[in-house]
């Protein structure tokens, strides 16, 4: 037996998986129209590469990656290409995404031009990666990483490569089905993986809830020879499917703080991905489907293999849900999923879920109590989080919008799993609260670095300025001095010009004198205030000191005012 | 279609404050019975008294501030304010006392704070130390065990007796006043007794701490146990409480047991198990890192031998409480977790960090 770690916190959940695994996954029904959004990858969002009007085939490339952080989208069937437009996707924002929008014909005519890969120990890994990314392949267990990328270790060593099959979530049970179902595809794309990143050895982590899953994929272990990979049962806590946390049960490593699993020589990816990987490699087709699960209020729970457009409310519906009364659709699961604002919306190649809730019948997600409480400290949050944060410090920072504080607190380790939120006994939306500062500090960022560039802009338009003028004097200097007759003799004409402002700051000046001896304002004086202004005028006579004079001035006038 | 757009989590697990403080107030309910077995009807009485006023003081509060009444009247903490005092005072108080400290805690103490959530000290201590700083005579005058049963002073005698102050057979409260173990200690020492001596010669004591009053702290022991089995608190404070306590006492006991009374009195006497379990442990105005508990909890052990020992108090939880308390935010500060993903790290390195990182979870 492998000896397993743990990490700090989480919560134990009711699971509701049962309910949509009675039935094997079946191909979901042909959509009228599939919506692909441009953008389904963390990166640069895919450039179309098909028009409107173009008749496209399955598996056909319609738009290609944007840079290289990105990933191609394809055509999940055949028809023709009537929009490429905005479309409501699934985004917090409620904004709406560009897509291509595809009228499915019905035909299903694959594209020809397929190139399975008939031996990939005989291509270079780098060649592999290309293959992946031309299908399309991101991480399937909701965050999107183009997965070409994910791939490749560089110059470093990958110690252990980690298929996350731990589904923590619950009423999520696609990868568990996909792992009873397609066990020895998964293992043949890990091993397709293991390839690509010369990684050491293989583990396969899996919450010991699934034990079919186990089973099948042991024996697909033993069968293949494959004694290079473990797979091994975690226990069942929310959120062992996290990266780092799965990682941390696995091997015992912690992921350093803002860094990457490859750090500590890990790399892991979700069972879905290396299932891609394999079709893609072994099949030749780029990724155009994925297993979804359909559940809460619906008649039948179950799971579906959807093509990627197909609109969720075909999917709600197909599993006998009420387009009528639907209260609340996420995508995702309970704790990390979005509430969808339109349920037109398409499943993406990141879709795991979609858990319905409706007005009627069964409702498997409660609203919270309106009245959110204070908080009490009672630190339920800080026992519960993964990250061992201390959310109710946080909590008291975000609200007073101390930005600077909250990131002391590190605000930005917190992965947004909701165990503090799920055990606060004050109800408080935590997470939400979080997800605000992050949104804040990020806009304040944006908003400091936007302010930086134009000061620098400002900066140098300054020093531009100020060198225009030093250049343009100097070269007036130069060509002044080029006028100068030689010798430097000073000419009559200016020695006039001279004279006469002499002359003129001299009458000038004297007209002050004068003016400062008697001024306007000494006249109809009674006789005292004559007489002060005498004896001021002697004394001022007697010293010839400028600053004392003009001090005389302003008594002198001040004297003139009260009067 | 309106369908609604919450931010995530989507469900909670329904722990909610008012569940929370129902179960402390449950736990304390055998205390209370032992209690009452020993003392008589006077802490069930003084329970109601102090219970009602801070009802009404909370209910007065929130409406002077404008704030919603009925959730955090409902809430708990009130009641549980209400009930921590009443414990805390004789058992034959007069009814204004009771009252008068309550009112305190949850007015002063609580809601000119802010209510719930943000009051720095703990109400019930403060209500408490405001009366035995303002009425030392009717905050003293302790019965000795047993006396209700022998006497047969029942429900209705100590309802006249608290609310009227006449006493039945012609007695009084200075007769049948008697000093708690804590204080015969303190006092008999002042007279160079020694501890045994004191022990032997006084019928109050026990085993551990004082007959009657050890019962009571094991029924306290218990229901501060189940509590830490019902993760409403933890066992970093009361753990810390008794542990700095007993050590302490152990320490000065081994050096001169004449002199110093022996670990065991001292966390079966007085309000030691109580402060351990219901008081320090208080989620709002205690200590709220795992670590900082536990250096709160030592602090709060150590200032109750001070100042039982040396200070001018028989029993020093409410002041070593209430110094603690201001200290928590202070150690709260110092003593945060290791995060998740610091290794090998200095404290400071990576406190301000790019906030570029994201979280690619495949959850």
């Amino acid at each position: 037996m492998r000896r397993l770690f743990q990490f700090h916190g989480g919560v134990q959940l009711k699971e509701h998986k049962k309910e949509a695994m009675t039935q094997p996954v079946q191909a979901a029904h042909l959509p009228k129209q599939l919506v692909l959004p441009l953008q389904q990858h963390i990166g640069a969002p895919a450039e179309a590469v098909v028009a409107v009007g173009d008749k496209v085939l399955k598996g056909q490339l319609i738009a290609r990656p944007g840079s290289t952080v990105s990933a191609p989208v394809h055509a999940s069937s055949s028809g023709t290409v009537i929009a490429i437009a905005g479309h409501p996707v699934s985004h917090p924002s409620h904004l709406n995404a560009p897509c291509v929008i595809i009228d499915t014909d019905g035909e299903e005519r694959w594209h020809p031009d397929r190139h399975p890969v008939a031996d990939y120990h005989k291509l270079p890994p780098e060649k592999i990666r290309e293959h992946i990314r031309d299908a399309g392949i991101v991480g399937m267990g909701g965050a999107g990483f183009p997965a070409h990328i994910k791939l490749n270790a560089g110059n470093r060593v990958v110690d252990t490569l980690i298929l996350n099959g731990a589904e923590c979530e619950p009423y999520i049970t696609c990868d568990e089905m996909l792992l009873r179902e397609r066990a020895l595809e998964v293992i043949v794309g890990l091993r397709i993986m293991r390839y690509a990143l010369q990684a050491k050895r293989c583990i396969i982590g899996i919450e010991n809830n699934k034990a079919a899953a186990f089973r099948a994929l042991q024996e697909q272990v033993r069968n293949t020879g494959a004694d290079f990979i473990d797979v091994i049962q975690v226990p069942t806590v929310y959120p062992t499917g996290g990266e780092k946390q799965l990682i941390r049960v696995l091997t015992g490593k912690e992921v350093p703080a803002k860094g990457l699993p490859l750090d500590i020589g890990v790399v892991c990816h979700n069972v879905g991905t290396a299932y891609a990987v394999y079709r893609a490699v072994e099949l030749g087709e780029p990724l155009i489907s994925r297993y979804v699960t359909i559940a809460g209020s619906v008649a039948h729970a179950r799971n579906l293999d959807v093509l990627i457009g197909t609109p969720i409310i075909d999917l709600i519906e197909e599993c006998g849900g009420n387009r009528k009364t639907l209260s609340r659709v996420i995508l995702g699961g309970p704790m990390m999923g979005t509430a969808l604002h339109d349920v037109t919306a398409p499943v993406t190649k990141t879709t795991n879920c979609i858990l319905v809730n409706s007005t009627v019948g069964d409702v498997p997600l409660p609203s919270r109590d309106k009245h959110v409480m204070p908080c009490i400290r009672c630190g339920n949050c800080a026992v519960a989080c993964p990250v061992d944060l201390l959310p109710q410090q946080l909590y008291w920072y975000a609200r007073a919008k101390d930005f600077d504080k909250v990131q002391d607190y590190h605000l930005f380790d917190c992965i947004e799993c909701g165990c503090c939120d799920y055990v606060c006994p004050s109800q408080i939306p935590l997470v939400h609260y979080f997800r605000y500062a992050k949104t804040e500090i990020w806009a304040q960022q944006h908003e400091k670095t936007l302010a930086d560039i134009a000061r620098e802009r400002h900066q140098f338009r300054e020093q531009r300025l100020e060198r225009d003028k030093r250049e343009k004097q100097e070269r007036h200097k130069k060509k002044r001095a080029a006028l100068k007759p030689p010798g430097n003799a000073v000419s009559k004409e200016e020695e006039a010009k001279k004279a006469a402002i002499q002359a003129a700051l001299d009458r000038a000046k004297a007209k002050r004198e004068n003016q400062q001896t008697e001024p306007k304002n000494t006249q109809d004086l009674t006789p005292e205030q004559q007489q002060k202004i005498d004896e001021a005028n002697a004394r001022r006579a007697k010293s010839n000191n400028p600053l004392i004079n003009s001090a005389l001035d302003t008594q002198n006038v001040q004297q003139d005012k009260h009067s | 279609m309106n369908l609604a757009t919450p931010s995530s989590p989507h469900i909670h697990s329904g722990i909610h404050i008012t569940g929370m403080m129902a179960r402390v107030c449950l736990a304390l309910v055998p205390a209370i019975i032992a209690y009452t077995w020993f003392f008589g009807w006077g802490l069930c009485i003084n329970i109601l008294i102090a219970v009602a006023t801070a009802l009404c003081a909370e209910a007065l509060m929130l409406r002077i501030r404008r704030r919603p009444i009925a959730p955090f009247l409902t809430d708990g903490s009130a009641i549980l304010t209400g009930l921590l005092l009443a414990f805390c005072l004789p058992p034959f108080s007069p009814w204004w006392i009771t009252v008068l400290g309550t009112a305190f805690a949850i007015i002063v103490a609580k809601q000119l704070y802010g209510g719930l959530g943000y009051n720095p000290f703990n109400p019930a201590m403060v209500g408490y130390v405001m009366l035995l700083i303002s009425f030392p005579l009717e905050m003293t005058q302790w019965v000795p065990p047993n006396i209700a049963n022998q006497l047969e002073i029942g429900f209705l005698d100590t309802l006249t007796i608290i609310f009227t102050g006449s006493f039945p057979y012609f007695l009084s409260i200075d007769a049948l006043s008697m000093a708690t173990p804590l204080d015969a200690v303190k006092t008999e020492l002042g007279l160079n007794l020694t501890v045994s001596e004191i022990i032997q010669s006084n019928a109050i004591f026990g085993d551990f701490g004082g007959v009657g009053w050890e019962w009571v702290g094991n029924w306290i022991l218990l229901g501060g146990v189940w509590l830490i089995y019902k993760r409403i608190i933890t066992w970093h404070i009361p753990l810390a409480v008794m542990g700095s306590l007993f050590v302490i006492s152990f320490f000065f006991f081994m050096l001169d047991p004449d002199t110093y009374a022996s670990p065991m009195f001292h966390l079966f006497s007085g309000a030691t198990l109580l402060a351990a379990f219901f008081i320090a442990t208080d989620p709002v105005s205690a200590s709220t890192t795992p670590r900082g508990r536990i250096f709160y909890g030592i602090g709060i052990g150590l200032f109750i031998y001070i100042i039982r020992t040396w200070g001018s108090y028989p029993d020093g939880v409410a002041f070593a409480v209430l110094l603690m308390n201001m200290a928590a935010p202070t150690i709260d500060y110092y003593t945060q977790p290791r995060v998740f993903g610091y290794i090998n790290t200095d404290k400071n390195d990576g406190k301000k960090q790019s906030p570029e990182s994201d979280t690619k979870d495949n959850i």
